[in-house]
């Protein structure tokens, strides 16, 4: 694999390049990496206040964990930015077949965590590897998006590469992790529309995701065949009628709501009882947006509201950027990725959308979560970084 | 701008490009807008309310129970106080929800408290019935090992309380036991009257007797603690505390030594019957009591059906009816100063020196009336026919008192002046009004078929020795010759005299005011009283044979009442020291035969009590009052 080396700026005196030249930073997109450092900060500090007593005798347990996620993470993006993105495209099928099987492996040596298999344990920390899986796809799609453009009917490429992407999605359902499988999804979709299948082949898409809603919703549990298991059938009705049973689903989103709702302008600080009683579940995970809006009230809730917009624009920006459609279609897959999760966990946490145990991006606790976010952001600033140097070379 | 890039390698797949990134950043944008915009309902718009959710989720308020105040006596004897138990309480809220482990929680906790599971769940079930949100009390008085245990396997019985209570204590045992009455969790139907507002379901109140009456000063107020609890209900700490008020203590007018005496002669006899004691001039109750007693102890606990039957099954041996107060019964002839009241401010040509022949027996209409053993008396005015008790004088004053409809006449109307026929007013609950009969009385019930004649004249002539349909308690007759004795006035007689504050401050003196005053001559009342003493202490008195050698001067008429189908009851009211008494005792007794044979006997050593002087019977050993 080729390693880019930049080339120094021209400098008026010539002088050895500074660190920060040598992984490339000045070449970065700025904003970008601001917001994310600033999320990844904000959940650290949020860990910080929230956690100190979750672990007896380990006040950092979880800032500990989460910092060493967020370094790797940091390491892991610059080193994806000396990596030209274009190879990708050509490893598609080992990218592809590797994701497969690497999701297929938690089947096979994964530990069950309340009843789904989606992770493996590894010497320092359990790996999730659907989370990585979400930028392989999104990596592999693209390519096999740009080498079929010009084979079949439009209609055959539609099918062939939503097939593409659904494979892997239903073995995530499969684990189960429902959540996930819909980002798998939602991946798919965005790299097909950004790649610009045709808009009829979207509306059929779109029918027939109602129509596969409504089946396993509605029908398959009214003739006896559910498809879903109980509790996450239970978890995507139940923000519909939120409190109905203080023991269920609906009881977690309605102790996330009061706690968000009692931050009030600019929250409870320590007496964000909510969150530190353990009214609210899964408080450093899944619903640490809820932390964050008892703790820091809306002020701090609309902080890091701020940092997603920043880093969603400055994804969208790389799309736009892009040299090549392959970056193009991978940035779209991206930015869709981050856009779908921020919404349905923050959706979720705010009482509008059903509980989807989707982590939210580099706030929720978990290193899979953070590690193939960073990845993720690495792949953007590798695209963002190659359209500014052939920008640069068309202009000087 | 994107199209700067190289565009060589775009196929033409790349159609309408910049839509669709656009899309897509218009879908950002609404997703933004739509979160901010819920986050502003939440947290700016509904805050406050969100903030008190929260709040009601961590603040858990636990009442703290008030102690009771103490009943004490006159002298501030302790007669009834109160020690601390453990009682073991469930939370229907907190217990699980799944039957399953529900059931299991209730199974381990019947193991360790050695309650069976089936009692357990019909406590529930009847506690919950009463009062639905209250917590159901399983045992009280558990042990310090099962509280333990309990604490230790917190996590294994959620919903599992143990609440520190209190529980009446009675050092003296079952001394003035009808006085108290019992302690009780509070009812829904008394939650919603307004003397208890402010209390609870699960707060103990007064349900009778004076715990009933003076409620109010003894319950005290109860404190709370706020404690912060988290999700699963576990407490994180002490918010805040508001201690409890103790109940104020209840000083009783009630002379323990005198009460003692009192019971100690009812008991003594072993007949069934009530006395009273009372000030003659303030109405202050000395000693009232009712044999057969019991020990009031066991309202403290569940009561068993067994219990329960004993105490009030049988409605003539009942030991839970207060004799004193609710006991009815014709008087006999201690109704004959009320008689001679009536007769002499109702009769025109009636004086104190009015002669009346006894020749033995007096027919009026076509009945016969005889005195008592057929004695024959003589010519009698008033005073020697109080001291003997001439049947035949007073049967000739009923008949001529008779009025034969309305209310009747003067008789009635003084019965009722002086205090019989309705209730005394007594801050006791359950007192009974008894009944003085009248013309229109006796003509409905003939009307609607439950008697067999109509008022005639004989029915005055039984009333004017306390014959016939008349009933009255002790209390009453105490009421009446008091109201003689002291010049007139119908006093509200009371066993609460004072209520002081833990502290021993007084907080509230009790000095009900009288009934009502009514004119009493005191040339009638020395005509009166005169031939009561000298019926108690002159030979050929009715109680000389009791009263003859006790050396305090008193005055006091026996009374011995027919009462079919029962035995004659016995009657005795005293008022001492004669000729200005301080003091009224009056004694019945079920089956007692003659006044002066059982009913006189225990009215001396109630007197010999408290005077302090010995109780010797003319011609009888010496009765100790002990």
């Amino acid at each position: 694999m080729d390693v880019i080396v930049y080339a120094a700026r021209p400098q008026p005196f010539d002088t050895r390049p500074t660190i920060g030249e040598r992984i490339g930073l000045p070449y970065m997109d700025m904003m970008m990496l601001i917001s994310a450092v600033g999320l990844v900060g904000f959940s650290i500090f949020t860990l910080h206040q929230a956690t100190q007593n979750d672990v007896a005798g380990d006040a950092y347990y979880f800032v500990e964990r989460q910092s060493l996620y967020a370094v790797l993470g940091l390491i892991g993006m610059f080193l994806l930015t000396r990596i030209d993105y274009s190879r990708f495209r050509e490893l598609r099928v080992g990218i592809y077949s590797g994701m497969v099987a690497l999701v297929s492996l938690v089947f096979v040596f994964g530990f069950a965590a309340r009843g789904s298999r989606r992770a493996f344990d590894l010497p320092f920390f359990s790996f999730q590897p659907s989370e990585v899986g979400k930028l392989m796809l999104a990596l592999a799609l693209a390519g096999f998006v740009i080498d079929g453009a010009r084979r079949g009917s439009p209609a055959q490429r539609t099918a062939r590469f939503l097939l593409l992407g659904l494979a892997p999605a239903t073995l995530v359902f499969l684990q189960p992790d429902l959540g996930t499988s819909l980002v798998f999804g939602v991946i798919t979709l965005a790299v097909l529309f950004v790649a610009g299948i045709r808009w009829t082949h979207f509306a059929a898409i779109g029918g027939a995701t109602v129509a596969l809603v409504t089946l396993v919703l509605v029908v398959a549990p009214a003739i006896g065949t559910p498809v879903l298991k109980g509790y996450q059938e239970e978890r995507l009705t139940s923000f519909v009628h939120p409190s109905e049973d203080p023991r269920d689903a609906g009881y977690q989103q309605n102790q996330a709501k009061i706690a968000i709702g009692s931050g009030e302008k600019t929250g409870r600080g320590d007496d964000a009882t909510q969150t530190r009683l353990d009214f609210v579940p899964e408080r450093h995970t899944d619903f640490i947006f809820a932390v964050i809006g008892e703790r820091f009230g809306f002020v701090g809730a609309a902080f890091v509201l701020s940092l997603y917009a920043l880093l969603i624009w400055r994804a969208l920006r790389v799309v736009t950027l892009s040299k090549n459609l392959y970056g193009t279609l991978v940035a779209g897959g991206i930015a869709a990725m981050l856009m779908f999760q921020v919404f349905v966990n923050v959706g979720m946490s705010l009482g509008i959308l059903p509980i989807t145990g989707i982590p939210l991006p580099l706030m929720s606790y978990g290193g899979s979560s953070v590690l193939a976010t960073f990845l993720a952001i690495g792949v953007l600033q590798s695209v963002y970084m190659q359209a500014r140097l052939s920008q640069k070379s068309a202009y000087f | 701008m994107y199209l700067r890039g190289p565009v060589e390698n775009r196929p033409q797949i790349r159609t309408g490009f910049a839509l669709r990134v656009a899309i897509m950043g218009g879908i950002a944008l609404a997703m933004f807008g739509v979160i901010f915009f819920r986050l502003w309902y939440l947290q700016i718009l509904s805050g406050d309310e969100y903030v008190a959710e929260a709040n009601n989720n961590r603040i858990r308020e636990i009442r703290v129970v008030a102690p009771r105040g103490h009943v004490l006596d006159r002298d501030g004897e302790v007669l009834v106080e109160n020690r601390t138990s453990l009682a073991l309480q469930l939370n229907p809220e907190r217990l699980p929800d799944a039957e399953a482990s529900r059931r299991a929680e209730l199974r381990r906790l019947g193991e360790a408290a050695g309650i069976p599971l089936r009692r357990i769940r019909r406590e529930m079930r009847d506690q919950l019935e009463e009062l639905p949100s209250a917590p159901v009390t399983l045992k009280k008085d558990v042990g310090y090992d099962l509280v333990y245990y309990l604490e230790e396997n917190q996590a294994r019985f959620p919903g599992v309380e143990v609440q520190r209570v209190f529980v009446r204590r009675y050092p003296n045992g079952t001394l003035a036991a009808h006085l108290f009455g019992q302690v009780g969790e509070i009812d829904e139907e008394e939650l919603k009257q307004p003397e208890y507002r402010g209390l609870q379901p699960g707060d103990e109140i007064g349900k009778d007797g004076v715990e009933f009456q003076y409620d109010r000063y003894l319950r005290g107020l109860a404190g709370a603690t706020r404690i912060q609890v988290d999700a699963l209900g576990r407490p994180k700490g002490q918010l805040s505390l508001r201690e409890p008020v103790p109940g104020d203590n209840l000083r009783l007018s009630i002379d323990s030594e005198l009460q003692a005496a009192g019971e100690g002669a009812l008991s003594a006899r072993g007949l069934p019957g009530g006395f009273v004691a009372m000030n003659v001039h303030n109405g202050e109750v000395l000693g009232l009591g009712s044999f057969p007693s019991f020990d009031p102890t066991v309202f403290t606990r569940p009561l068993t059906q067994g219990q329960v039957d004993a105490l009030y099954r049988d409605p003539i041996a009942a030991p839970i009816t207060n004799r004193a107060i609710a006991g009815l019964y014709p008087t006999g002839s201690t109704m004959k100063p009320i008689t001679s009241m009536a007769a002499l401010n109702g009769l025109p040509d009636f004086t104190t020196s009015t002669p009346i022949y006894d020749g033995g027996s007096i027919t009026v209409g076509d009945i016969s009336f005889s005195n008592a053993g057929g004695a024959a008396h003589g010519t009698l005015s008033l005073t020697p026919a109080l001291q003997v008790s001439s049947d035949v004088f007073f049967y000739t004053l009923g008949r001529d008192l008779n009025v034969d409809d309305g209310h009747g006449g003067p008789l009635q109307r003084w019965a009722f002046r002086l205090g019989l026929g309705h209730e005394t007013g007594i801050d006791l609950p359950g007192e009974n009004h008894g009944l003085v009969p009248t013309p229109r009385w006796r003509n409905r019930l003939y009307e609607e078929g439950l008697t067999d004649r109509p008022w005639s004249i004989g029915d005055n002539v039984n009333l004017a020795v306390g014959q016939g349909d008349l009933q009255a308690d002790p209390l009453q007759m105490a009421v009446a010759y008091a109201a003689i004795a002291n010049g007139g006035t119908v006093l509200r007689p009371h066993v609460g005299m004072e209520v002081v504050d833990s502290a021993g401050r007084a907080v509230q003196e009790i000095e009900p005011p009288p009934q009502r005053q009514v004119p009493v001559d005191p040339a009638f009342r020395e005509a009166i009283l005169s031939g009561l003493h000298d019926a108690a202490q002159v030979p050929g008195g009715t109680s000389y044979s009791v009263f003859g050698g006790f050396p305090i001067p008193v005055a006091g008429k026996t009374g011995t009442a027919e009462r079919p189908p029962h035995g004659d009851q016995s009657w005795y009211v005293i008022l001492a020291p004669y000729p200005d008494p301080r003091i009224v005792v009056a004694v019945t007794m079920e089956e007692g035969g003659f006044g002066v044979d059982t009913a006189a006997p225990a009215a001396l050593q109630i007197l010999s009590q408290y005077f302090q002087a010995p109780a010797r019977q003319i011609g009888g050993p010496v009765v100790n009052p002990e």
